[in-house]
């Protein structure tokens, strides 16, 4: 439970209580917790210009729920109004995402224990399918796809070579590396720049948006 | 949970805050330049990837030594994989994975893990 209240971080969770009941060593669960939510930078840098109004206490508050699933709400909520929406946030960051899944940790506590020998009932599976399903929503191109392939390979032949640990870490340090030489396809540009479809897009809220403009 | 746990989730807080945080109270972060950016989105995939292949194909023995493992976990994963890429549903491939095992250690067609 207080993985849930004081991580909130779902892969970082799971993958946590996975190795703990294997007995990994801290530095290794602790560096993949590291390795995990380092994508987390991407979406407080992608959020912080519409929430730069906030006042800076608030803003400390905001990060520790933001979540894959609460920065896809805020963001597509925020493109909607277009405006950001501090309040919007909160419903979303804490309504949707962090009391349900703290209820259903609390659930799972209380009726967890009730399961006699879970590996009959193929509970060992759900932590590799959740882990590649997750990787799934994380993959929006061949960058990602190959980063995953490699970071896959290398990571099983460095745990057969080493340990469980130093395979996970080692697939997820060179998996990017190698995923970097894919080149990048360029963005698709769908409003033609120079055009205030183009300007709402790619700046910050509010900067070049007139309602009044004809579309 | 044990204090010992309570104490691994504060580490674990520790080093995920600061990449949640940064980014809204550090002005400028929005500006890294664009290799960290690209590496940084790899990462996500890479990393849950490595965690699902070494989950499912390495075994550690009571001698301590990892060797390959080829079972139905395999499959299972295999198939929530299909499932999540094909109907974007969590989910569903979470229940189709462990029904595959459990329905194939009932029938004695697989084995229980070490």
């Amino acid at each position: 439970m207080a993985f849930s209240v004081i991580v909130f971080a779902g892969a970082a969770q799971f993958a946590a209580v996975g190795y703990v009941a294997t007995g990994l060593a801290w530095p290794a669960i602790i560096l993949l917790t590291a390795l995990l939510n380092a994508r987390h930078l991407l979406y407080s840098a992608a959020l912080a210009p519409w929430l730069s109004g906030v006042p800076v206490g608030r803003r400390a508050m905001m990060a520790h729920v933001l979540t894959d699933e609460s920065f896809a709400l805020t963001m597509s909520h925020f493109r909607r109004l277009r405006r950001p929406d501090e309040r919007g946030y909160w419903i979303a960051a804490i309504g949707a995402v962090f009391i349900p899944w703290n209820l259903a940790t609390l659930a799972g506590v209380a009726l967890g224990a009730q399961i006699p020998e879970p590996a009959r009932f193929g509970i060992d599976v759900i932590f590799p399918a959740a882990m590649i399903g997750l990787a799934v929503g994380l993959i929006t191109g061949r960058r990602e796809l190959v980063a995953a392939i490699v970071g896959a390979g290398v990571g099983v032949v460095a745990a057969l070579m080493a340990s469980p640990a130093v395979g996970i870490v080692t697939g997820g340090v060179v998996g990017p590396l190698v995923g970097l030489l894919v080149p990048a396809r360029d963005a698709r540009e769908t409003a033609p720049l120079g055009t205030v479809a183009s300007a709402e897009r790619f700046s910050v809220p509010g900067a070049h948006f007139d309602d009044d403009d004809p579309r | 949970m044990t204090n010992d746990l309570v104490v691994l989730a504060v580490l674990m807080f520790a080093v995920t805050y600061p990449t949640r945080a940064l980014g809204l109270l550090a002005p400028g972060l929005d500006r890294m330049p664009k290799i960290v950016v690209d590496y940084l989105q790899l990462v996500g995939p890479a990393v849950l990837a490595a965690l699902a292949a070494v989950s499912v194909m390495v075994i550690v023995g009571d001698d301590d030594v990892p060797s390959f493992h080829v079972g139905i976990e395999w499959v299972a994963v295999f198939v929530s994989l299909a499932i999540v890429a094909r109907r974007g549903n969590l989910l569903l491939g979470l229940i189709a994975a462990v029904a595959i095992v459990a329905i194939t250690r009932a029938a004695g067609l697989a084995a229980l893990p070490v």
